[in-house]
């Protein structure tokens, strides 16, 4: 009764290949054309959430901000207990403070309130920050991998792991789903997490290899495809449970940190898919490179061990 | 038997210590302003005067001087760190009156001290020469006293005696003007060329009046001019709710985890289930004994590291259990079950390390928050879920405890034989 792991997951993943290039061609284009939908933290102004205690309209909230003078170049995210509103001006402590007073006074007097407010200059810098961040953790995680195992398990750890990074933004882009702080934390976690699978398995490998024949590409092939089997219990136990865990944040969590349980768990599927169908792969095609011209294209096939 | 007796007494104290010690604990955490309600405000500093440059002592004062405004005004706990080359980071958790300790924190404007010129002279209450400004005063060097009427006066002390004797003989029986920016406070007139780098400001001021123009001059003498440029405010109910939800979350995800591991590795899941709880206590404890704040992202991220330190069982486990069906014992499997998972474990943790540090070193504010509770909480996994699941098991293991494979969720069929 129990599923069979052992499957040509390398014959197949021209097929991955192919899917993952049309995503990422995918998120090239829409981040192309419609960018990201960058919150304050990204994008100078203010964001105001309302935590309500009763039904208020838009249109009401819209009164209220016109009548203040700061109802321009707003942007509503409607909610039943929290309505999220942006402004793309830097509002000053006194005009937010006179909102809370007339919000409380005129539409909710129990409501209360997250005001955040960031300067254009700060945002541009967090951005590159981020980008920084992500760099770095690449590079010195390609170092560290490089040391334990070989290069050709740094690169093709680091491809998946870009993949998975740059995947997880393209969904933001393509379904306008807000970026802000804390999505930046989930792609650095998703690097995380991503790697921790990958190494899983590369860790199978190299062990695999020490008894395996490598005379042609297909024992290579062979290895990997078997140290795949051999893992999957455990990758799809643990993408299981973290999956769980941000699922459960995403649902009761906090509002606070929903885009980044949404972050993490379209991150983690894609990191677990990423280390067995993308690194793995790629690993076997880097050192299939460097075996061919010597064991050439004629080799003896191995028996199954 | 011996080993049954320790492992039973080993649970027993560890869960003594844990229920004994867990309401205190988590009274005693610090929460973070988004959890408990206050705000952020993130302030760069710029020199006064244009030419001079922020130096790390001026913007550690300036730091210092924030805090004990905020100090003044009986708010709790100010947390004011310094960040970058200038930058100052002022968290308050818990404030209620914040719009009036905002107003204080952003007074930090200009403060001069001006003279009127001869172009003045013409229009009463008119005073365009700058004689001193706010860093010319020794820092929170201004202090309400009483003269010999018993009427309230502030003296002030100069950095330049010199500057200060020769401004005060030049408007001897002139008006040196108090400004605020361009608001003018008061207008005491000097009364004697004074040479010691002190003076006391008389009038006719109420206490009140008096404190506020001490404040004033105080907050003036901060060396450094600063600029909001990123700001929070939670409000006290919403950062209630947010806790409750990110706990209520936290919670209902753990128990399927639990639930989930049990089911899978039975035995051995029990063992992980309890290093988990163990490894909650751990984190919680090193977050307390550290003074370290929890945040909303800090509780994200121990969500997830429940899911990571879950992944080291997964992957021993998941070992053992190979072992097993490959013919071995149970005592041999889990001894090279354990050994073969052990460098996987680390690599995997350590890549995850490497991440979190990076955000620790680049990051800011909640980022920094976010990477701190990771990597305390890989750390802390190694050692209980890791160390001390394994030790518990051998135990065990060794006590002949668990003999049947299917205690580790094997089948007897999957077993092959050797």
């Amino acid at each position: 009764m129990r599923f069979n792991w052992n499957l040509k997951y390398i014959k197949m993943s021209k097929w991955f290949y192919t899917f993952s290039i049309i995503i990422t061609l995918l998120g090239i284009l829409s981040l192309s054309i419609f960018g990201l939908n960058y919150g304050v933290d990204f994008r100078s102004g203010s964001n105001v959430d309302v935590n309500l205690t009763k039904v208020v309209t838009q249109e009401q909230i819209q009164t209220l901000l016109d009548k203040q003078k700061i109802g321009k170049e707003v942007d509503y995210t409607p909610g039943k207990e929290r309505f999220g509103i942006r402004f793309s001006q830097v509002l000053t402590d006194q005009q937010v403070n006179d909102f809370k007073i007339s919000f409380n006074k005129q539409l909710d007097p129990k409501a209360s309130f997250e005001v955040n407010t960031v300067d254009t200059e700060m945002a541009q810098e967090l951005e590159q920050n981020a980008i920084w961040a992500i760099l770095l953790a690449c590079v010195a995680i390609a170092v560290y991998i490089s040391i334990r195992f070989e290069w050709r398990f740094a690169i093709a750890a680091i491809v998946s792991l870009l993949h998975d990074a740059f995947l997880v933004i393209s969904i933001f882009s393509l379904f306008r789903l807000e970026v802000d702080l804390t999505f930046i934390t989930a792609i650095l976690t998703i690097v995380g997490f991503s790697i921790n699978d990958t190494v899983v398995i590369f860790d199978r490998i190299r062990e695999n290899l020490r008894f395996a024949k490598k005379k042609s590409r297909d024992d290579l092939e062979q290895v990997v495809d078997h140290s795949i089997a051999q893992t999957m219990t455990r990758s799809l136990a643990t993408v299981f449970t973290v999956f769980i865990a941000s699922v459960c944040l995403f649902i009761f969590g906090g509002e606070s940190i929903r885009m980044f349980s949404l972050a993490m768990v379209i991150g983690l599927l894609f990191g677990a898919y990423s280390s067995i169908f993308i690194a793995s792969p790629l690993w076997v095609a880097l050192k299939g490179k460097q075996k061919s011209p010597t064991a050439g294209g004629g080799a003896a096939k191995t028996a199954k061990s | 038997m011996k080993r049954i007796l320790s492992f039973i007494v080993v649970v027993l104290i560890t869960t003594g210590v844990m229920i004994g010690t867990s309401p205190g604990l988590l009274n005693s955490l610090k929460l973070g302003l988004d959890l408990k309600g206050g705000f952020e405000i993130l302030y760069e500093a710029q020199p006064l005067e244009a030419g001079q440059s922020v130096t790390r002592q001026s913007l550690i004062q300036t730091a210092q001087s924030l805090e004990r405004r905020i100090n003044a005004l009986g708010t709790t706990e100010p947390e004011v760190t310094t960040e970058g080359s200038n930058r100052i980071r002022v968290r308050l958790a818990g404030v209620t009156n914040e719009a009036e300790v905002r107003s204080m924190l952003k007074k930090p404007a200009e403060l001069t001290f001006r003279s009127a010129t001869a172009a003045d002279a013409k229009k009463p209450g008119q005073y365009s020469k700058i004689e001193l400004r706010g860093n010319d005063f020794v820092e929170n060097g201004a202090v309400v006293g009483y003269d010999q009427l018993n009427q309230p006066e502030i003296s002030i002390k100069v950095k330049d005696k010199a500057k200060f004797a020769e401004i005060t003989k030049r408007l001897l029986n002139k008006e040196l003007a108090i400004f605020l920016d361009q608001e003018l406070l008061s207008a005491p007139t000097v009364r004697g060329e004074l040479t010691d780098g002190s003076a006391s400001i008389t009038g006719s001021y109420t206490r009140d009046e008096a404190n506020k123009l001490a404040d004033t001059i105080n907050l003036g003498a901060l060396p450094l001019k600063l600029t909001e440029k990123y700001s929070q405010s939670v409000g006290a109910t919403l950062g209630q709710l947010s806790l409750d939800q990110t706990i209520r979350a936290g919670l209902i995800g753990s128990i399927i985890i639990l639930v989930f591991m049990i089911a899978m590795f039975r035995v051995p899941g029990l063992v992980a289930s309890f290093c988990l709880i163990v490894h909650t206590w751990v984190v919680l404890a090193i977050f307390y004994l550290g003074g370290f704040v929890l945040t909303l992202p800090g509780i994200a991220a121990f969500v997830l590291g429940i899911g990571m330190a879950v992944d080291a069982n997964i992957i021993t486990y998941e070992r053992i259990k190979e072992e097993i069906k490959s013919g071995k014992t149970i005592r041999s499997s889990v001894i090279a079950g354990s050994k073969a998972s052990f460098r996987t474990v680390m690599d995997a943790n350590v890549t995850t390390i490497i991440a979190a540090a990076v955000m620790f070193g680049l990051g800011t504010g909640s980022v920094r928050g976010f990477a701190l509770v990771l990597i305390v909480d890989i750390v802390t996994s190694i050692l209980t879920n890791i160390f001390f699941s394994r030790f518990l098991l051998n135990l065990l293991v060794k006590a002949d405890a668990v003999k049947k494979a299917k205690y580790f969720g094997v089948k007897e069929s999957d077993i092959s034989a050797l």
